[in-house]
């Protein structure tokens, strides 16, 4: 392809980590042997489908993360070794928040101001302590700074951050309650800025259990960083016994299981697998969305961190019944550990012959990458995932076609949930009938729930279906002494408010219907009455707002009036009805108009918040 | 993109659906945006275009579609055998009002075409409707881009329908100069770093003006006389002719004005452009302008746009 670059080149520093990071993949020195369409349109004929446009995500990560930075030299460089155009790939990143496309390199903190932890109570403290210091957002001082952060899913550890560094190629989480007894937060976060420096070793979240069944799930996942030890303990068992049978098989079992989508759609897994295994295609693919952003989610950071091999399992079982001979795993940059993790298990797996090149342990060789995220909520949008991964911006596509048919590459594509593919380990291990055992009849099964916000005990719970609001709040120990529940988020910043009124609502899809209410990825988010609920509804118009693409109308500007329309009504005590009429019909259209789930739930939490959790008026709010 | 053209189209085989109450037909594979206006049912589009790949973002065609959950973008939307549609209920009129004047509210859009007055008419578009004092309201206020001899581009008039970056792209042009930069209402269209297109990869075959709905791209020109308040369409005839440069045989149309030449496109629905041209046949026509002058108003000179200048 004839492409023309501007003058800028990278130094000669950038140059050798972009050949370097290159020559890592096993990349040749050129594309030239892959024609023009399938370099651009990644349809190439190959079984391997490495062309170059993927690696354009994956490369910026490697400038970025020596770099501080991507600079247009950079930009070029890598380009033009991908054959791409440079206007694109400056495209590409300038969509995803954690790129810093400038000629300057900065440490930043990103600090989670999202509800979860504003509803934890430790948002303002914080960032009012840090202004008052002498450090205002997004202003460097000495190379560091900070910056506020969409929902870090570190909201039952909160308050934490996530600390980039040039030089450091992950980024890592920085715990900034490390010594909380001794001094406050923001002494903490301020240290860091000037040193750069984090000691704490990353804590782990265990998992809870309500209701009065046995562990399902947790048993699954229970702690295990060690191949052998999760071998000894029977991993990998139900892979071979999966392999024994036939894809149709598995599918009817996982049918027969009433397993559904765990990500916040709830769609019937088994009719997903059966849709992808009959496309006539010779290539299929599975792809495992772990880009968990839904402002307080956190369960599938916790399965990755417990026990990443359980997920691969999985997977390697997923593929199987799907037909898919490769698998990817997209998971959020700002689950550094949770990356690492799985980076790690995969190397053993891999080694242990159970995936990687065929060979008696694995036939067909199926195979697992890793791709990493680089701060966008849109990402977890399938499509927009799917793109992601193929280099573009995170833009979701127009469904249909539906990935089922055209997915990853143009080729049929199963996207699933971490934890629902956990769900399907365990069917495997135990049958469809002891699945139904426990939960409800439209939604068999447990479910972890991501608990925070005003709570005892913030953490993942695993609760059988039909579980009430109430015993699950109770479970995590009900509210702090002294606390009074003011309204619950479910389903998270996509989801639903819901009052006193509805703590008896069961959590199944039955009772979500019946309460109007939506289960999303199993947030529930306690708030009482001592949090600003005006900031909180900011907080959620601003979130949308900052997070969409900006492909449809609906969504790009809609989300910008939302939030405007709110500022304004909640700029007065008794807002005009003409206002509140204006938002909802916004709230109407983004639902109605918009090409994807963000725009299409980007207005449900501030309608709920508004009409039926009454949070505009002021008894019991301090705000 | 299928190819819709009549004499394809009778080949086809007629399905049958409903739209507004009536009994219809269409070729399968159409579109339902095809499939209605073959059937006399007018729609509203502006990201759509015929010769383009459909983006289906600007949301304006949206239709009520029996069975699902939102309204569907019919510009992208396949028709299916018995397919219950419909144009004009209250839902449909509601999202197309509103999301006119949500691009009202944010973009310049006083250079659309006659149609989308019309439906902005049509629809009852409040063009105030957001201005309601106490917050700001947030528009698009890039200054005009002034970068080349040829054209300008005018992104506070930019309602980012992504045609120019298709037909700078794959759907045309296959030279990639510009692309969608940031995220959300901050995404605009732009080369790398913002480089001035003299020096990104931009060829001036002006194949993204003749695309662009809104006239935030415009020939210098358009441009000046518009600055000048001497744009008169009424004083303006467009002849059609073939350009003399090679032996392709693009048509062109001229727009005439005062007996100077101030534009030249091509018919959209011509079977060797498809509406594109090339930098000769776009902006090479000033020499006949010159007749009896001395000074070129506006020499196209390839020495100077490949050095950038201004």
């Amino acid at each position: 392809m004839d492409l023309k670059y501007t003058q800028a080149s990278p130094t000669p520093d950038e140059k050798n980590a972009i050949d370097g990071f290159l020559r890592e993949q096993g990349i040749p020195d050129s594309f030239a042997t892959l024609s023009d369409a399938e370099m651009r349109m990644g349809t190439s004929s190959v079984a391997d489908v490495r062309v170059a446009r993927q690696y354009v995500l994956p490369g910026l990560h490697s400038i970025q993360s020596q770099f501080g930075c991507v600079t247009p030299g950079a930009i070029n460089w890598l380009a033009m070794r991908l054959g791409q155009p440079a206007a694109e790939v400056y495209g590409t990143a300038t969509f995803y928040s954690l790129f810093e496309v400038a000629e300057d390199a900065v440490a930043t903190l990103h600090i989670c101001d999202d509800i979860g932890c504003r509803a934890a109570g430790t948002v303002d403290p914080l960032l009012n302590g840090l202004a008052v210091a002498g450090y205002p957002e997004d202003t460097p001082c000495n190379g560091a700074r900070w910056k506020r952060s969409p929902c870090l899913g570190l909201c039952a550890q909160s308050p934490a951050a996530y600390f980039t560094t040039p030089g450091n190629s992950a980024g890592t989480i920085a715990w900034l309650d490390l010594d909380n007894a001794v001094r406050p937060n923001t002494e903490t976060a301020i240290s860091l800025l000037q040193t750069g420096l984090i000691n704490a070793a990353p804590r782990l979240l265990s998992i809870g259990l309500a209701g009065a069944d046995p562990p399902r799930l947790s048993t699954l996942i229970k702690f295990t960083l060690n191949l052998n030890l999760y071998l000894e303990d029977g991993g990998f068992q139900a892979l071979k016994r999966a392999r024994t049978f036939t894809p149709i098989q598995l599918i009817d079992e996982i049918d027969k299981s009433g397993l559904t989508g765990r990500g916040g759609a709830g769609f019937p897994t088994g009719r997903k697998w059966r849709a992808v295994l009959a496309e006539k295609s010779p290539i299929r693919y599975l792809v495992c969305n772990a880009d968990e952003s839904e402002p307080g989610t956190f369960k599938d950071r916790t399965i990755i961190e417990n026990n990443p091999y359980s997920l691969i399992e999985a997977m390697a079982i997923a593929g199987h019944a799907c037909g898919a001979k490769k698998g990817w795993i997209y998971i959020r940059a700002e689950y550094p550990e949770a990356a690492a993790r799985l980076r790690k298990a995969l190397a053993e797996v891999r080694t242990a012959g159970l995936i990687g090149a065929a060979g008696a342990e694995n036939e067909i060789g199926f195979d697992i990458e890793l791709s990493v995220g680089a701060g966008a909520y849109i990402c977890g949008e399938e499509t927009a995932l799917l793109n992601s991964i193929e280099g573009k911006r995170g833009e979701p596509r127009n469904k249909p076609p539906f990935p089922s048919v055209s997915g990853l590459f143009g080729k049929p594509t199963a996207v699933n949930n971490v934890e629902t593919l956990i769900n399907a380990l365990w069917i495997v291990k135990h049958g469809a009938d002891a699945y139904r055992e426990v939960g409800t009849a439209q939604s068999p099964g447990t479910r972890l729930f991501s608990l925070s916000g005003s709570v005892v005990a913030p953490g993942v719970y695993e609760a059988p279906h039909g579980i009430t609001l109430r015993q699950l709040i109770v479970t995590a120990g009900g509210l702090p002494q002294g606390k009074q529940l003011r309204c619950v988020l479910l389903g998270g910043a996509a989801g639903v408010f819901v009052g006193l009124e509805d703590l008896d609502t069961e959590l199944s899809s039955e009772g979500a219907r019946a309460g109007n209410v939506t289960l999303g990825s199993g947030v529930v988010m306690v708030f009482d009455t001592s949090t600003d609920m005006r900031a909180v509804l900011k907080r959620i118009a601003e979130f949308f707002r900052h997070e969409s693409c900006g492909q449809c109308v609906p969504c790009r500007i809609g989300t910008v009036r939302q939030e405007e329309a709110l500022k304004r009504i909640l700029h007065t005590e008794t807002p005009l009805q003409e206002e509140i009429e204006l938002l909802n019909q916004l709230g109407s259209v983004m639902c109605d108009a918009s090409i994807c789930g963000l725009g299409q739930t980007a207005s449900s939490a501030i309608q709920s918040g508004i009409h039926r959790a009454k949070l505009l008026k002021s008894e019991g709010n301090n705000g | 993109m299928a190819d819709l053209s009549l004499e394809t189209t009778t080949k086809m085989e007629l399905i049958p659906f409903g739209a507004d109450g009536r009994e219809l037909s269409a070729p399968s594979g159409s579109t339902i945006l095809h499939a209605l206006r073959l059937n006399g049912i007018e729609t509203p589009t502006l990201c759509y275009l015929e010769t383009l790949t459909p983006v289906s973002v600007c949301r304006v065609c949206v239709v009520e579609l029996d069975g699902n959950r939102t309204l569907v973008p019919s510009c992208s939307r396949l028709l299916e055998a018995g397919m219950r549609i419909q144009t004009d209920s209250p839902r449909v009129r509601l999202a197309r009002k509103l999301v006119l004047e949500l691009l009202v509210s944010a973009v310049d859009m006083s250079l659309v075409n006659e149609d989308t007055r019309a439906w902005m008419h049509f629809y009852g578009v409040d063009e105030q409707r957001f201005e309601r004092g106490a917050v700001p309201v947030a528009r698009s206020t890039e200054p005009v881009i002034e970068d080349n001899p040829l054209f300008v581009r005018d992104y506070s008039k930019c309602m980012l329908c992504y045609k120019c970056v298709e037909a700078c792209g794959t759907d045309a042009q296959n030279t990639f100069a510009i692309s969608i930069k940031g995220r959300g209402f901050g995404a605009s269209v732009s080369t790398e770093f913002s480089v001035s297109l003299a020096e990104s990869a931009c060829v001036f075959c002006g194949n993204c003006i003749a695309v662009c709905p809104t006239g935030a791209l415009m020939p210098i020109t358009e441009y000046r006389l518009r600055n000048e308040a001497n744009w008169r369409p009424e004083d303006q005839t467009v002849t059609r002719t073939v350009c003399p440069f090679c032996g392709v045989g693009c048509n062109l149309e001229l727009t005439v004005q005062d007996n100077r030449i101030i534009k030249a496109t091509s018919p959209q629905d011509h079977s060797i452009t498809h509406g594109s041209l090339c930098i000769k046949g776009r902006f090479g026509w000033e020499f006949i302008n010159q007749r009896g002058e001395e000074q070129p108003v506006n020499s196209v000179d390839q020495t100077t746009m490949r050095d950038g200048h201004e």
